[in-house]
């Protein structure tokens, strides 16, 4: 569905990503996981179109995306929920989903509203409330809930259990799970590489620009390099 | 106790004036982050744009404004596409200075295409004032649609920002412009709206400034520009309710002072009491106090 090649990405004079590649089949759940710093956002952010890389290629349902700016992306199929959940702070609840919905039909919105509230029944209390005001778990679910306004084949997470209490990131994961269950293909960042390796069909780990190894979920659970960087020993 | 009403009524009207163009400044800063310093050139653009189809082509007023509007709108956008787009990743100074640049090119301009002759413009609001108390108390007709079509304008902008696609496309963008490429809102095509309705609004108040102060000159709009921005940030910039309040308060004080303290400090008071707020409250009236949540 998804295949990166060979992307080199620039801040300035910095050399952030160091010619990545990697792909995400449709179905899957894959996870990209790396210390702060190791580029993870930066993938996300280019695969997106916000950044851009100066070589390579990306695909996205075999359509190369680096002619299509950022903002046609999402009508290609494709949701980004950011690092930092970036919601619209000032705006309602269900505003804040409404643009979600933004390039889809008027038609289609209020099902999608529908099943959005269905899948986080706090949302659907807190519809008419500035979202702002909402806590972090109900954010993160606010974000992803936006993300899924757009009826996503595949849904990128950045970072959704940053800043969480332990319950909610359970929680949230178990989002993850139902909704690859009900057939959305996920792309995960995580700095929780243990869940989000539990979670994933395929992860592949960063450092420092550069993809250091990939496997299935469990290989990597077990693989005793990634346990001693990013689990604990 | 009249005459103290009277004041009151040509304050409110002036700030009317003041609010409308504050309008732009504001919803322009709101989603661009920048200070649109041609805007009150662009006032003075409509006024001349309206003054010539009445006194040149004697066209009816009511297609004089229309064509203004146009005209205006369209500046707008130009203006925004050629001047400011190209620095959208620029530094705000490089922003600021250019726009200052664009706002002594369209007063050369005009003075270019126009002479610096003052124009004398067209009063067309016919009609009697409106008297009260058996006279004492006259409201003209220029007073009072001036702030009829500002509630109207007020009422319609809430409702479009608040109920339309594209004016929470607007709201999306002023937040947070990355989020809101990412749900697919073209934030070029947003600040181009915005700009095309802040330089209506604009031509709007070009022609009711001029409507009663008639002496129409290439540097007509650059003082009523100045005195809405100061409007703008007085009732807090980036907020549309502050840009009424913000501007109704001002041409009041600029009334009240000019009546009763002094007609040629009147504009000093004005700005004084623009430097009392900011030192009390820095963002203004309305102005929200941000806070950044980690």
């Amino acid at each position: 569905m998804l295949k990166v090649n060979d992307i080199n990405v620039y801040y300035g004079a910095i050399h952030a990503i160091k010619g990545v590649s990697f792909e995400v089949n449709d179905g899957e759940i894959v996870t990209l996981i790396g210390a702060n710093g190791a580029g993870k956002s930066t993938i996300l952010n280019t695969v997106c179109g916000l950044l851009h890389s100066r070589t390579g290629s990306i695909e996205f349902l075999d359509k190369n995306l680096a002619a299509v700016p950022a903002h046609k992306v999402v009508k290609l199929g494709m949701a980004h929920v950011p690092e930092g959940r970036r919601i619209f702070q000032q705006m309602t609840v269900e505003e804040n989903l409404e643009m979600g919905a933004y390039t889809q039909a008027r038609a289609s919105v209020d099902p999608n509203l529908e099943r959005v509230y269905e899948q986080f029944p706090r949302l659907k209390e807190r519809r008419r409330q500035v979202a702002g005001t909402l806590s972090g778990g109900e954010q993160q679910m606010l974000a992803m809930g936006r993300g899924l306004m757009s009826n996503p084949k595949l849904l990128m997470l950045d970072e959704p259990s940053m800043g969480l209490a332990p319950i909610l990131v359970e929680q949230i994961f178990d989002i993850v799970r139902q909704l690859h269950k009900a057939g959305t293909t996920i792309l995960l960042v995580e700095q929780n590489a243990r869940m989000a390796l539990s979670v994933a069909d395929r992860g592949y780990v960063l450092e420092t620009g550069k993809i250091v190894a990939t496997g299935t979920g469990d290989e990597l659970l077990h693989d005793e390099a990634v346990k001693k960087a990013y689990l604990g020993g | 106790m009249l005459i103290f009403l009277n004041h009151l009524i040509n304050g409110i009207s002036l700030g009317s004036v003041y609010a409308i163009i504050a309008l732009g400044y504001t919803m322009v800063y709101g989603i661009a982050k920048m200070l649109n310093f041609a805007h009150g050139d662009v006032i003075m653009v409509g006024a001349y744009i309206c003054f010539f189809a009445i006194s040149s082509f004697n066209l009816p007023p009511a297609v004089g404004i229309l064509l203004a509007i146009l005209v205006c709108t369209m500046l707008g956008i130009v203006i925004e596409r050629l001047a400011y787009k190209p620095l959208r990743q620029a530094t705000s100074l490089a922003v600021l200075i250019t726009a200052i640049g664009v706002s002594y090119l369209l007063q050369n301009g005009a003075q270019l295409l126009w002479t610096s002759n003052i124009k004398m413009f067209p009063s067309f609001f016919p009609g009697q004032p409106v008297e009260l108390f058996g006279g004492e108390l006259k409201i003209t007709v220029a007073s009072i649609v001036t702030v009829a079509v500002c509630v109207v304008i007020m009422l319609a902008l809430t409702w479009f920002t608040g109920q339309t696609k594209v004016g929470k496309a607007m709201r999306a963008c002023s937040e947070d412009k990355g989020a809101a490429q990412l749900m697919g809102i073209d934030v070029n095509t947003t600040i181009s709206v915005t700009f095309a309705i802040g330089s209506a609004l604009a031509a709007v108040a070009g022609v009711l400034f001029c409507s009663v102060y008639p002496n129409l000159t290439p540097t007509t709009g650059s003082m009523p520009g100045i005195k809405a921005f100061t409007a703008a940030v007085f009732g807090g910039i980036g907020s549309i309710p502050g840009a009424l309040l913000g501007g109704v308060l001002l041409g009041m004080i600029e009334i009240f002072a000019s009546a009763y303290i002094s007609t040629q400090l009147s504009n000093a008071i004005v700005f004084a009491v623009l430097i009392i707020v900011l030192l009390v409250r820095p963002t203004g009236l309305l102005g929200k106090q941000v806070r950044e949540k980690v």
